[in-house]
């Protein structure tokens, strides 16, 4: 009955990814509870505040000012053909605090930490050092996890403001140090045009970002294949999901919160 | 044997009925049977496949059987959850099949691990006991290397170490001496009777290593396609008339192994 075993092996697919997307909410939901209750590991989230968001600083930086340099850059060219030139902070500004700074800083620690996070849990499962923790009567999830989830909510804004900062300073080095753009305009521009609600924005999709990248590199990493092949592809589809559900959230919060 | 007084059997650290495990379509664990005595060294050997690990996997509480009991230490596990269940496990020390130490950490810190975050030891006191277990391990001096830096003897050293350093009541080793050459293997299962002689431990091994590691164990447990076929001291096992074990013993395959041979064990 060649068509039943169709539809008794499409029922089964359905149902196992209705069952891993449960698995996967569930995941998010038990790390930030864990997070919240006792035995509490400061020094555990410390540690990865300084491998995510410290150890990342150089590379949001570098980021950011090539970011803030070519919008500086493509901004007076597009600008000076309507003879707008005065509005470039303004436009500059505005993008990247609430686009560009939260997600490209995120899709960066994405691919720098994210990656690196999957790899680190998946080859744990596989040496079995999830569970040696489990046999000693620590929750691995509270000890593994949350401590990341912790670090990122604290990381992923403290470094999308400096990228915000960096690339800010980017384009009025470009556009107006080197293209000739008027700086008194450049950040009165700014200052008459962004309003705390755009901040608030950039801000809200930071977090939101630093929740995501956090809880799928480590849901890919903690349920990695136990083996070398499961291992690189936990890592890539953690970067790879990381940026897709970066990007839908953007939007989503972007038309929320406009 | 263990002694029973009304009904009840006294001196065994763990006893397992009717275990009955399936992963999917596949019916690892087909109804078993185990009693481990109090301070006794008992091993488990079979053939690859015979579901030795899983079994284990279940004596550790890793996993939960579709059916049957495990009684540790007098108390039934199978339904156990929370801080109960916490209290069971501490009782044991666990040595996996490749040391699982942590390797962001030094040889004491993972030693040191255990003691850490599950007593309320000072650091002076978890310092003392940590050298003198690694001591009795014979790895004195290594305390700053990192597992990436040590063989893979010395790895399983480091990792028994690791599982004797909180003083458990069961010890529980999957394939200890597997990968190592011969005088590691003797140096370890001479580590695993001298500490638990002296610590009076019981003890859980599976192993491959037939016949050598049946000088180090008490009771033997032949497992076999899901279900324990053999059971009993070494002697008895030994003298028993069982085709399959003698075909095990000698190294060829059944033709129910190869039939029914799946990944792992």
């Amino acid at each position: 009955m060649a068509a039943v075993d169709m539809i008794e092996r499409l029922g089964e697919t359905i149902l196992d990814g209705i069952f891993a997307l449960g698995n996967f909410v569930l995941f998010l939901f038990n790390s930030i509870t864990f997070a919240l209750l006792p035995p509490y590991k400061p020094r555990l989230a410390i540690r990865q505040i300084r491998i995510i968001g410290a150890d990342s600083l150089f590379l949001i930086v570098l980021i950011g000012a090539f970011t803030g340099m070519v919008l500086g850059l493509q901004g007076f060219t597009t600008l000076r053909r309507f003879g707008s030139e005065g509005a470039l902070g303004t436009v500059v500004a505005l993008v990247i605090v609430r686009e560009l700074g939260p997600v490209l800083a995120a899709l960066m620690i994405a691919a720098r930490a994210g990656s690196a996070m999957a790899a680190e849990l998946g080859s744990m499962q596989s040496t079995e050092q999830v569970d040696a923790l489990t046999v000693m009567a620590i929750n691995p999830v509270q000890y593994l996890v949350s401590p990341r989830m912790i670090a990122g909510i604290i990381s992923f804004p403290l470094l999308t403001t400096i990228f915000d900062v960096i690339g800010i300073w980017g384009g009025w080095l470009v556009g107006c140090g080197l293209m000739g753009a008027p700086s008194g305009d450049y950040f009165n521009g700014i200052a008459a045009q962004m309003g705390s609600h755009d901040i608030a924005l950039g801000l809200y999709k930071a977090l939101t970002f630093g929740i995501i990248v956090m809880w799928v590199s480590c849901y890919k990493g903690y349920h990695a294949q136990r083996m070398a092949t499961g291992v690189s592809r936990a890592t890539t589809e953690a970067v790879v999901l990381s940026s897709v559900l970066i990007l839908a959230a953007d939007y989503i919060l972007g038309a929320l919160l406009l | 044997m263990s002694t029973e007084t009304n009904g009840k059997t006294i001196g065994n650290a763990i006893e397992v009925r009717g275990l009955k495990r399936s992963f999917g379509r596949q019916q690892v664990l087909e109804g078993v049977d185990l009693e481990v005595p109090a301070g006794k060294i008992v091993t488990i050997v079979g053939p690859s496949g015979c579901g030795k690990t899983v079994l284990l996997k279940h004596l550790n509480l890793l996993l939960r059987p579709d059916a049957g009991s495990i009684v540790i230490d007098g108390a039934e596990v199978t339904r156990m959850r929370g801080a109960a269940l916490d209290a069971v496990r501490e009782k044991f020390g666990m040595l996996f099949q490749a040391g699982a130490l942590f390797d962001s950490m030094t040889v004491f810190e993972n030693v040191a691990f255990p003691l850490v975050e599950k007593t309320a030891l000072g650091r002076a006191e978890i310092r003392t006991q940590v050298l003198e277990t690694l001591g009795a391990v014979g790895l004195k001096g290594m305390e700053a290397k990192y597992p990436s830096e040590l063989s893979g003897g010395m790895q399983k050293r480091a990792a028994l170490a690791r599982a004797l350093v909180h003083r458990p009541k069961i010890l529980m080793l999957d394939e200890p001496t597997t990968g190592l050459d011969p005088t590691r293997t003797g140096a370890i299962h001479e580590l695993i009777r001298g500490t638990q002689k002296s610590s009076g431990l019981s003890a859980v091994m599976v192993s491959h290593d037939v016949p050598a590691v049946f000088s180090v164990s008490d009771r033997v447990a032949f497992m076999h396609l899901g279900k324990m076929r053999l059971v009993g001291t070494v002697e008895e096992v030994m003298a028993s008339s069982d085709d399959e074990f003698k075909r095990f013993l000698a190294g060829r395959a059944s033709g129910d192994d190869l039939e029914n041979n799946q990944a792992g064990s």
